[in-house]
């Protein structure tokens, strides 16, 4: 209290003091000089960028004009008695009273105040704040800067290097020499294939004479489709992909297209603007190609929860802010997840703003559509035109076809039944889980969590009078494996059973149908394999019959040949007698037809249904396909030749002359293959409304916004619309400050270690400063100008002198400059975790180097996989032999579950986007290189190899091992300490009782064939020799 | 979860990366560690006198802690405290009929329509000790510990699916990325333990826990954080044992030849990270020497056995209390154990009687034991899930709750916790918290203090912001400190 009374006394003396000035000679005040550090000093502790209470900023001119949330401007140009400023110094009411803490302004700062507003607060615009962050580097386009001069060129070999030497000029260091020719191709294969050169590719180069034969190297290496399983890699991490769903249930999922795609993608060095644009938007291209659609999927690489009891939407927005994220980070290399709940601290990126962004993304199916390899595209076309061929041949043999089927259309047009829809509330404790979400047109998506067993209720009361059929119907929808209509793996659904309890009057009675009937009616079919529910019993699909059979065992189901399988299905059931007015009407539908697991894919239920009634006696299933259905009513000089053919596609199955034709078509679409699936977005017909979402709450929506891209960086083309397209081409625009930069500089992390800023996921106002800004626009410039050209760029890093120095440094160096961020050498560290084992693989010859396809398992232990470690069982189906052996980029990654080796040696799990991976060094490491049976595998394997081709003597062979873990020759001092080793273990598995083939054969009753001369204890001296190598230090680095 | 390169989060880097220690050092702490291994019993010394730089190394917290290591009974699928802790008899009076309409405003339950029937508490409850710790009768070994314990009744959380919540008990965000509890405790204290990891996880029940490996994940905090899982039976640690054929000579052979071939480079090409790499080496091959007989429960004299109900060889919680027992006598930092087998949307009488049959025994003797070891005084024991369970009713067999996050309750024991104490009420119907509310965040700050450290203050830089355990929130639970 007292301070305050002070104040306030000290406000009179300043009133009278002021009014003796002149009137017209307002007191002038020093901003810079008098205000700033009273405004640092006694207001910023809460009133700046990091913290602003009430959203009042005194560090920036516009905020303290404008005011806070209360809308009150803390500053009113000479007008101090409305400055919100003053009366908050001054007020006499503690709850209001500022500063909040500490001791009170005194008179003399008060007065200062006071007299800087009635002088007309002035406030320069130098310091006015960087409210929209201009003065930040990396939010101004990158222009070219000047090459730097240097002071010694002898060292020089490209642009590059300028920008780094003189850096070193000004520190008083020099670059180091270039290193040798054996270090720089082993150098080179792990950067830019990620495997290590075999010693007849360091011999072929070290012996080429030519001059440019380190540049063949490049261009050999970055000619090879390994290069893009080693980049793509990188970008992998940026996408979060992984295998499965993560959350508990975790269950698989099929998205190796994608990451194929991607691989592809660098490999065809695709530009990285066009890259990013056929991730953010590929469906939305004209003409997208599958390609393109599958390139979508890098938004869909989120998590899915679909435990029980998940609300969809919720998680679908969880998703959403992934999304935002990995975008924020792997795109834009800015932090912009921090705005979902507030206003960014540091950057000039507000909560409204990110929903903007947010507003672009929001619009899609979470669509799961088929996919085709190449060989597959190719025998679906020939199907397909095999097909047409057929029906050509019917039409040809048959002139007045055309008259016949319009006969048929006008007649199937006609006496259809008339349905009513139905619009049943869900018991929800009836679904097992399962969410019944109900849509506009009176059908329910099933969502969340998907038990293999359950019986639906759903009740209704009917007000229609003297019901003889009810109809379900099974739809599509974009958000169903392979658009459904099934929630099967493959959009297929069962019905076990379908009853209806009618009460009326109190009295609840089960209905008695006289039949049931479909538009499609499978044979009776032994249920598939992924469908065993353990329980022994003969469990089949097939006809409409089968759903009101009463047995537990049979189901209708709506699984066809996989050209046909994913169409509208439904079945209709008459009742024996019409339905008594009035009734309630409770229906069963029960999907019993799943698997075991419910904790995997192996649900059998409807993905999308609706249910209707009929008064109509006798009403059975429609069995013209609802595609031919909705033609009929358009007039026949409207068709398309779309249209003409899907009806005729139908109408020649009813034509009974055409038995022969029909079966033949028949077993064509057999040969359809089976496709696989990819997560994709697809956009909505009509774009969601979305909101700001208060404290990032989606349960808080707040004002409705439109989508928009923050002032702070460069605006959206005029005139476009506003989808995702152009989201994507306004972050890939030349004028996109953070785009090329944030691509430019994780590649040099790649190739350095530490990028050119640190801080690869944040290019914003808390980034690192750069250590070579000059050289970071320089590279995003060069990068675009190059036509956005990946392998340009690599060209450009890796054949730069500073890239080709000798990594050897001095305990001075190190200790001045322990990250190398000065570059005065090459770069040695530790590879990444896929290399870890890639690098093994090779070393020993093992690898198997077959590109592309399905995930694969290698042997891991069956626990890990099993409760009480995961979650629930989950299938690893163990790829054995060759397939084993192929690259770490291929091994299936579960989310909760990750593989132990890539954790271990700090491969991000994809639980969200990375663009920096830790880079550790662990006891866990070593029982794993030492102890995982995959490298004694590769030590078995590169001891055989040794005797075999590693020359004569022990020397030759040692030396032969030694080139295929570190590619160079091991110095004399090395080779004698190998020999020692190799001698004592002859010694060791020669003795009485020794078991050699135990340590030196996969399988010790089946020894391997050895090369004349060779005995099981060098097989097993040699198997030593070979673990001792993969478990150098050297041979994991990149030196 | 490994993003990010361990350095730069505000810090100079000699003080961080382990390769200074070793450059200062040379390569002398593999053998040095060796030889003492038996003298040492895999203690390290004392904070004091350890290394800077080793991210490992036993560190010094912000003010002289009360507890020095947690050991941390997740019970996994979250259990009633309806049946256990939090007798309601108005909730047995109101059996079967609907709950209060404003109870229910703005509720969210994960299965049931929240406009379920009441269902009373199926157990009966009596008071125990001298402080009259209210326990149901399933909980005959708590019981016998009431006076050394503290229940806290009024635990809120935030989200009420099994993956986020408990993604958020344990890493202090219902978002996966965070570092987990235990990863950040030896992330600010280091580990005791030169030849064990820091963090070590244990596993029973009848799954994993929901949210999988995140929930004891390092998440930003570089990977040596990671808590790593340890079983009881088989091989303790992942690829622990020396594959087939390799025996102890082989494996030291390998090991000393490997050592003098880095050592060599190192010499020529002098990366200090080549020395981070020998001592790694050193340090697996004594994990291998001392984990085994670490996991060898047979080595326990039988009444000890008894007093877990542990069984050399078979797998159960028990044995995991006992396991957990010998980490933290061995020095490892935080233990955690998960036992998945409490989420009953059914069968709730008989699935308790399992889990406490299962459970009550080894949690109570864990904290009698480390009582009589003199251990309990600077040990955290936590028990508790990830949320409570509804007083509405699931299912038609009138047998089961479902997940509730308003209102639940933990105990724990030992590390500066009040004993005897009982903190907090729910109402009356066990639904929402109505006195001394303690949100995950004020647990978490509150167990932080105990170890410590102010929560405000135990921050790592990540995306260029200071990310701490209790996020922007957490307020330390005063009345909880002994």
């Amino acid at each position: 209290m007292p301070p305050r009374y002070n104040l306030c006394a000290g406000v009179v003396l300043v009133l009278t003091c002021a009014s003796l000035a002149s009137a017209n000679d307002k007191p002038r005040v020093d901003f810079e000089r008098e205000i700033l550090p009273l405004l640092k000093d006694r207001c910023y502790q809460c009133h700046d960028g990091r913290k602003h209470p009430s959203g009042l900023r005194l560090d920036l001119k516009a905020s303290a004009l404008r005011g806070g949330d209360s809308g009150k401007p803390a500053v009113v140009p000479n007008d101090s008695g409305k400055s919100e400023l003053i009366r908050r110094v001054t007020s006499t009411d503690k709850a209001d009273f500022m500063p909040p803490t500490g001791e009170h302004l005194s008179v003399a700062q008060f007065k200062l105040l006071r007299d800087w507003i009635d002088g007309g607060a002035e406030w320069p615009d130098a310091l006015a704040g960087d409210e929209l962050g201009r003065r930040h580097w990396a939010f101004r386009p990158p222009v070219l800067p000047p090459i730097p001069p240097v002071k010694d060129a002898k060292w020089l070999r490209t642009d590059l290097d300028r920008f780094v030497l003189s850096r070193l000029d000004k520190e008083g260091l020099a670059p180091s020499p270039e290193a040798d020719r054996t270090t720089l191709i082993r150098r080179l294969g792990l950067d830019l294939i990620g495997l290590p050169p075999t010693p007849e590719e360091v011999d072929a180069y070290v012996n080429d004479k030519s001059p440019d034969a380190y540049e063949k190297v490049v261009d050999r290496l970055l000619a090879s489709p390994h290069y893009g399983e080693r980049w793509g890699r990188q970008w992998l991490d940026a996408a979060r992909y992984a295998d499965s769903d993560g959350y508990e249930k975790d269950k698989p999922r099929f998205v190796w297209s994608y990451r194929d795609w991607v691989v592809n993608a660098l490999n065809r060095d695709l530009p990285y603007d066009r890259f990013l644009v056929e991730q953010l938007a590929g469906d939305l291209l004209l003409n997208a190609t599958q390609d393109q659609i599958v390139a979508t999927g890098y938004l869909r690489n989120s998590m899915i929860n679909e435990e029980g009891g998940v609300d969809p939407e919720q998680f679908r927005m969880d998703a959403m802010f992934d999304r935002m994220d990995a975008v924020g980070k792997g795109v834009l290399g800015l932090t912009i997840q921090c705005a979902q709940c507030h206003d960014h601290k540091f950057d000039p990126l507000t909560q409204k703003e990110y929903y903007q962004i947010f507003a672009f993304l929001n619009n899609d199916f979470e669509a799961n559509v088929t996919v085709y390899t190449a060989d597959e595209q190719k025998r679906r076309a020939d199907v397909l035109r095999q097909v047409h061929e057929v029906e050509d041949g019917l039409r040809q043999h048959t002139p007045d076809w055309r008259q016949r089927m319009d006969a048929w259309a006008d007649k199937a047009k006609a006496g259809q039944p008339e349905w009513v829809v139905l619009r049943p509330l869900v018991d929800e404790e009836s679904t097992g889980g399962q969410k019944y979400l109900p849509l506009a047109d009176g059908s329910f998506l099933a969502q969340g969590y998907a038990p293999t067993k359950h019986t639906a209720k759903m009740k209704v009361k009917t007000d229609v009078k003297g019901a003889t059929a009810f109809r379900l119907e099974l739809l599509n929808d974009a958000n169903l494996p392979r658009g459904g209509p099934g929630r099967s793996i493959q959009g297929t659904a069962a019905l076990t059973e379908f009853a209806v309890d009618a009460e009326v009057g109190g009295k609840v009675q089960r209905l008695k149908f006289a039949k049931a009937t479909a538009d499609y009616n499978p044979p009776e079919t032994p249920l598939d394999a992924i469908y065993d529910d353990k329980s022994g019993k003969k469990r089949v699909i097939g006809p409409a019959s089968f759903a009101i059979d009463g047995k537990d065992e049979t189901a209708w189901a709506t699984d066809g040949d996989p050209g046909r399988r994913n169409q509208p299905r439904q079945i209709v059931f008459t009742l024996d007698k019409p339905l008594a007015d009035g009734a309630v009407l409770t229906f069963h539908i029960t999907q019993n037809h799943g698997g075991w697991n419910s904790d995997d894919n192996q649900n059998h239920n409807l993905g999308r249904m609706r249910l209707a009634l009929t008064t109509t006696p006798g009403a059975e299933a429609d069995l013209v396909p609802t595609n031919v259905r909705r033609i009929l009513p358009t007039p026949r000089d409207k068709w398309t030749p779309e249209h003409e053919a899907l009806v005729f596609s139908y109408w020649r199955t009813t034509v009974g002359d055409w038995a022969d034709a029909n079966k033949h078509i028949e077993e064509l679409w057999k040969a359809h293959p089976e496709g696989a699936t990819q997560l994709v977005l697809a956009q909505q017909d009509q774009p969601r409304d979305t909101h700001l979402l208060k404290r990032g709450d989606f349960l808080k929506p707040g004002k409705h916004v439109e989508p928009g891209v923050p002032a702070f960086l460069n605006p959206l083309p005029a005139g476009a619309p506003l989808n995702r397209l152009t989201f994507a081409k306004w972050a890939t625009d030349r004028q996109a400050p953070t785009t090329a930069r944030a691509a430019v500089n994780r590649v040099w992390q790649a190739y350095f270690g530490v990028g050119l800023v640190a801080t690869s996921e944040d290019l914003g106002m808390q980034s690192e400063e750069p250590s070579h800004p000059e050289l970071l626009d320089w590279l995003a410039v060069e990068f675009m100008d190059r036509g956005w050209s990946m392998k340009n760029l690599h060209r450009l890093i890796v054949t730069s002198a500073t890239y080709r120095q000798a990594s050897k440094a001095s305990p001075e160096l190190i200790a001045r400059d322990p990250y190398n961020r000065l570059l005065a050498h090459g770069p040695r560290f530790r590879v990444e975790a896929e290399e870890v084992r890639d690098v093994a693989l090779s070393a020993s010859g093992l690898l198997n180097p077959k590109l592309g396809g399905p995930s694969i398992h290698p042997p891991l232990p069956e626990f890990l996989f099993q409760p009480p470690v995961s979650y629930g069982p989950k299938a690893w189906p163990v790829d054995k032999g060759p397939e084993g052996y192929r690259r770490s980029l291929y091994i299936f990654r579960y989310r909760s579950v990750p593989h132990p080796l890539l954790q271990t040696f700090d491969a991000p799990n994809g639980d969200f986007a990375c663009v920096r991976r830790g880079r550790s060094d662990t006891p866990l490491q070593a029982l794993m290189t030492l102890n995982d049976p995959i490298f004694l595998d590769c030590a078995r394997a590169l001891a055989l190899r040794t005797l075999t081709a590693g020359g004569k003597t022990d020397d030759d062979r040692l030396v032969y091992a030694f080139r295929r873990c570190e590619a160079r020759k091991p110095a004399a001092d090395e080779l004698a300490m190998l020999r020692t080793v190799l001698a004592k273990e002859v010694r060791r598995f020669t003795e009485p009782g020794a078991k050699p083939w135990e340590l030196a054969a996969d399988d010790p009753s089946k020894p391997p064939k050895l090369p004349e001369g060779a005995t099981p204890a060098q097989a097993a001296a040699w198997t030593v020799v070979s673990r001792v190598l993969l478990n150098l230090d050297e041979t994991i680095t990149k030196e | 979860m490994n993003c990010q390169a361990p350095f730069l989060r505000g810090q100079d880097p000699t003080q961080i990366t382990r390769r200074w220690f070793f450059r200062d050092c040379a390569v002398g702490l593999g053998g040095i560690a060796l030889a003492s291994l038996l003298q040492q019993e895999g203690r390290a010394e004392d904070a004091s006198g350890a290394p800077d730089g080793d991210p490992l190394a036993p560190k010094k917290p912000h003010f002289p802690a009360k507890a020095k290591r947690v050991v941390y009974l997740f019970m996994a699928g979250a259990p009633s405290h309806l049946e256990l802790f939090d007798y309601k008899p108005q909730l047995a009076k109101f059996d079967g009929t609907l709950p209060p309409p404003e109870l229910l405003q703005g509720y969210r339950a994960a299965f049931i329509n929240p406009n379920s029937k009441l269902l009373g508490p199926k157990f009966k409850f009596a008071k125990y000790g001298k402080c009259g710790a209210e326990l149901s009768e399933l909980l005959p070994g708590l019981a016998g510990v009431a006076d050394d314990i503290a229940i806290v009744k009024s635990m809120v959380t935030d989200a009420f699916n099994h993956a986020p919540a408990q993604i958020l008990m344990n890493t202090g965000s219902t978002q996966f990325g965070r570092p987990s509890f235990g990863s950040w405790t030896t992330y600010g204290l280091g580990s005791e333990s030169r030849d064990l990891p820091g963090f070590v996880v244990l596993n029973s029940g009848k799954k994993g826990p929901s949210g999988g490996n995140s929930n004891f994940g390092s998440g930003f905090l570089p990977t040596v954080y990671n808590g790593v899982p340890f079983r009881g039976s088989g091989e303790p640690v992942l690829y622990l044992s020396n594959p087939r054929g390799v025996d102890d000579g082989v494996q030291r052979d390998t090991l000393d030849a490997v050592k003098a071939l880095n050592q060599k480079r190192l010499d020529v090409v002098g990366d200090p990270e080549i020395a981070t790499r020998i001592n790694s080496f050193e340090m697996a091959y004594r994990m291998q020497a001392s984990a085994p007989d670490l996991v060898d429960l047979a080595k326990e004299p039988q009444s000890v056995l008894d007093m877990y109900g542990a069984e050399p060889g078979k797998p159960s919680f028990a044995n995991n209390c006992l396991l957990a027992r010998r980490l933290l006598e061995r020095g490892v930092r935080f233990v955690q154990l998960f036992h998945e087998a409490w989420d009953q949307h059914g069968n709730l009488t008989n699935d308790l009687k399992k889990n406490c049959h299962d459970t009550d025994r080894a949690s109570s003797a864990l904290v009698k034991d480390l009582k009589q070891r003199g251990l309990l005084e600077d040990t955290i024991v936590l028990w508790g899930g990830e949320f409570g369970r509804t007083p509405m009713v699931q299912g038609g067999g009138n047998d089961g709750r479902d997940h509730h996050p308003n209102a639940f309750t933990y105990w724990m024991a030992g590390g500066g916790i009040k004993p005897g104490l009982t903190l907090g009420q729910s109402d009356e119907f066990g639904f929402n918290t109505v006195e001394d509310r303690v949100h995950v965040h004020d647990l978490h700050a509150t167990l932080l203090h105990l170890l410590g450290f102010d929560h405000t203050r135990l921050t790592f830089r990540f995306q260029g912001r200071d990310f701490r355990l209790t996020d922007v929130h957490g307020k330390v639970v005063e009345k909880l400190l002994a």
